[in-house]
């Protein structure tokens, strides 16, 4: 029974890690890390265990203090829950490991502060994928992101506003979620997920459900940047420190996804949702919107980081259209590819920290020569840029491909045509960058011999570790879509 | 006519939340986006507060006497004002306050660097 706490410590560890690393910290700055170090550990090493748990034994249910739902709060981990945990538990703990170095040079005196929050921004998350409660969900939610505002702050001078215009836009989408929720309580008057799911069965008709429904879609949909909303992430990613932008860009948007799955397919079922199919069509349509538009900013970047946000639009397009194919090939795909999204926009932005590191910015013209100076970093991000692409053996292939395979069984040919456009463009824009990396030399240094200049230990095993990681998913992605994958998909979704 | 009498609540709240929309939007003064923002936040906060409240209804707490008769014991959920939107509300608004202090400490550090709230005058300084 070594699970049986389990889902509580992944929360409560970092939470109270976080108060402890503070509080340590006034005494001696160099007490915080350890403690963040270990908490992190702790919640991955935990939510590994809670995954394997899950797919041995089935759904958890834990009962906090006892109280027995509807009326205490309960935290549920199925597969879907076990799945996001470990990509977000797994991404802070690499990321932890990471940062060290970046962090001291970045941030300087305040790394107490910012550990407090990086803490608590893990914990967020985290607690956003395990709690079975919607409000409480909303207080998580905004747990994570008002500690998102605070660390984006602190980065360049640029920062500052675009934290500010994220936090305005956050606050009203988080809000919405709550209108929602609130909506909800007058119709069933239950807040928990389990309980709320059947009790809304014989309310489908009614407008009360479907205002509620609209409301909290409208909500995470912002939170995630989906296509009409999206303004605020590409300033808000790339002004943002080294440390903070890879550790959001692959936890943030990916737990707002989720949130937006697990509202669809338990609160409510695929036969309510895809009852007018108007709101499909309509949904559908502006994934394929957000990835043209993101693929074509991305192009039009000449700055590494800023162009890395705008693939992260595109790849929000991909993982919301393929939910709202609403068949079970697009709802796998969508559901692998948050586990691969978030594991190459870990390694992308890991590839920015350690190049911001050696040439103090991202623009592409000073790549020049980089292949020489670091082969291992550049060698993991041609592993991760096949990925994007979207290039068999690795992770980012499958979840294409089960995308596409989506697509033609629901018969949305616009979608395919913008995924397979959007791998197009993916080739364009990473062989540029490995273009302009391996063959165009530096004219002054081409003539000395190149020197191995690489990044730090600390800095290259997490890259690699995720590199190799985006390779093995890849060949193992038939035993996850068949262990956690599928036996999430609700029974009422079409073949 | 009727149906708004009956529900002025929704009417109000969503008149206020409109309200701190347009601030959102359309005000180019940081401090009167923040105010706008809090509006939006308080609409909601009344909104809650507004479907848990019952005419003629009393707390939900039983009351003790010593003579049992003469106490109404307020069993019914009909005769006693629901708590948990108001004690949800609590929550929410410990929230909305930590967002109003990281606003304004983002404001202060805006005024700080660029010597201005404008946001179209801070906008100028970052392109030039």
């Amino acid at each position: 029974m070594t699970y049986l706490h389990s889902p509580i410590l992944i929360v409560a560890v970092p939470l109270l890690a976080s108060l402890l690393a503070g509080l340590l910290g006034l005494h001696n700055r160099k007490f915080s890390y350890p403690v963040v170090l270990l908490a992190v550990s702790v919640a991955a090493y935990e939510s590994v265990v809670t995954l394997i748990t899950v797919i041995n034994h089935g759904t958890i249910h834990y009962h906090i203090g006892g109280w027995i739902p509807p009326f205490g709060i309960e935290l549920v981990v199925d597969h879907l829950n076990a799945f996001v945990m470990v990509i977000v538990a797994v991404s802070s703990f690499l990321n932890v490991i990471y940062s060290k170095e970046s962090i001291e040079r970045e941030i300087g005196e305040k790394t107490v502060q910012f550990y407090t929050l990086y803490l608590l921004l893990i914990s967020g998350l985290l607690g956003v994928t395990i709690t079975g409660d919607m409000f409480n969900l909303y207080v998580l939610l905004e747990i994570s992101a008002i500690a998102t505002y605070a660390l984006i702050a602190i980065g360049n001078r640029r920062a500052v506003l675009a934290s500010f215009n994220y936090l305005i836009l956050g606050t009203v989408g988080a809000s919405f979620y709550l209108l929602g929720v609130g909506h909800l309580y007058i119709a069933t008057g239950s807040l928990n997920m389990a309980d709320l799911h059947d009790l809304l069965i014989p309310l489908y008709g009614s407008k009360t459900v479907l205002v509620a429904f609209i409301l909290m879609m409208g909500g995470v949909w912002i939170k995630m940047a989906f296509f009409p909303v999206h303004a605020w992430l590409p300033n808000a990613y790339t002004y943002a420190p080294t440390a903070v932008s890879s550790l959001i860009a692959p936890t943030m948007t990916k737990v707002s996804v989720y949130v937006m799955i697990r509202v669809m397919y338990s609160l409510f079922t695929p036969q309510f949702v895809f009852d007018n199919p108007l709101w499909q069509d309509a949904l559908v349509w502006c994934a394929v919107v957000a990835i043209f538009g993101g693929s074509l900013q991305a192009l039009a970047q000449r700055d590494f980081k800023k162009m890395l946000t705008y693939l992260i639009i595109t790849e929000v397009g991909y993982m919301v259209g393929g939910v709202w194919l609403g068949n079970r090939m697009g709802v796998s795909g969508a559901i692998l590819h948050i586990l691969n999204d978030a594991m190459m926009m870990l390694a992308l932005f890991f590839v920015a920290g350690i190049i911001h590191r050696k040439l103090q910015d991202h623009n592409f013209d000073s790549f020049k020569g980089l292949f020489r100076k670091m082969p291992w970093t550049m060698t993991a991000f041609v592993i991760t840029a096949l990925s994007m692409i979207g290039v068999p053996p690795t992770g980012g292939f499958f979840s294409k491909y089960y995308l596409i395979l989506g697509a033609i069984e629901a018969g949305k040919w616009h979608f395919m045509i913008a995924l397979l456009a959007s791998s197009l463009i993916n080739v364009v824009i990473f062989f540029r960058i490995i273009e302009i990396g391996y063959f165009k030399l530096t004219p002054e240094k081409s003539s000395e011999k190149s020197k191995i200049e690489e990044a730090p230990v600390s800095m290259l095993v997490p890259l690699l570790v995720v590199s190799v990681g985006l390779i093995i998913i890849g060949l193992y992605s038939g035993d996850i879509i068949t262990n956690i994958i599928q036996p999430f998909i609700p029974s009422g979704i079409a073949n | 006519m009727e149906l708004v009498i009956a529900k002025y609540n929704y009417v109000i709240y969503i008149l206020l939340m409109m309200i701190g929309f347009y601030a959102m939007i359309v005000k180019n003064n940081l401090i009167k986006k923040v105010i706008g923002m809090n509006i939006f936040q308080a609409a909601i906060i009344l909104f809650y507060v507004s479907i848990g409240a019952k005419r003629d209804a009393t707390i939900p707490i039983l009351e003790h006497s010593s003579n049992p008769e003469t106490v109404l014991h307020t069993i019914d959920p009909s005769h006693y004002i629901n708590p948990l939107p108001h004690v949800l509300m609590l929550t929410a608004i410990v929230v909305s306050v930590s967002i109003l202090g990281v606003a304004l400490s983002i404001i202060m550090k805006l005024h700080s660097r660029f010597g201005t709230i404008e946001e179209d005058e801070i906008i100028e300084q970052i392109k030039r």
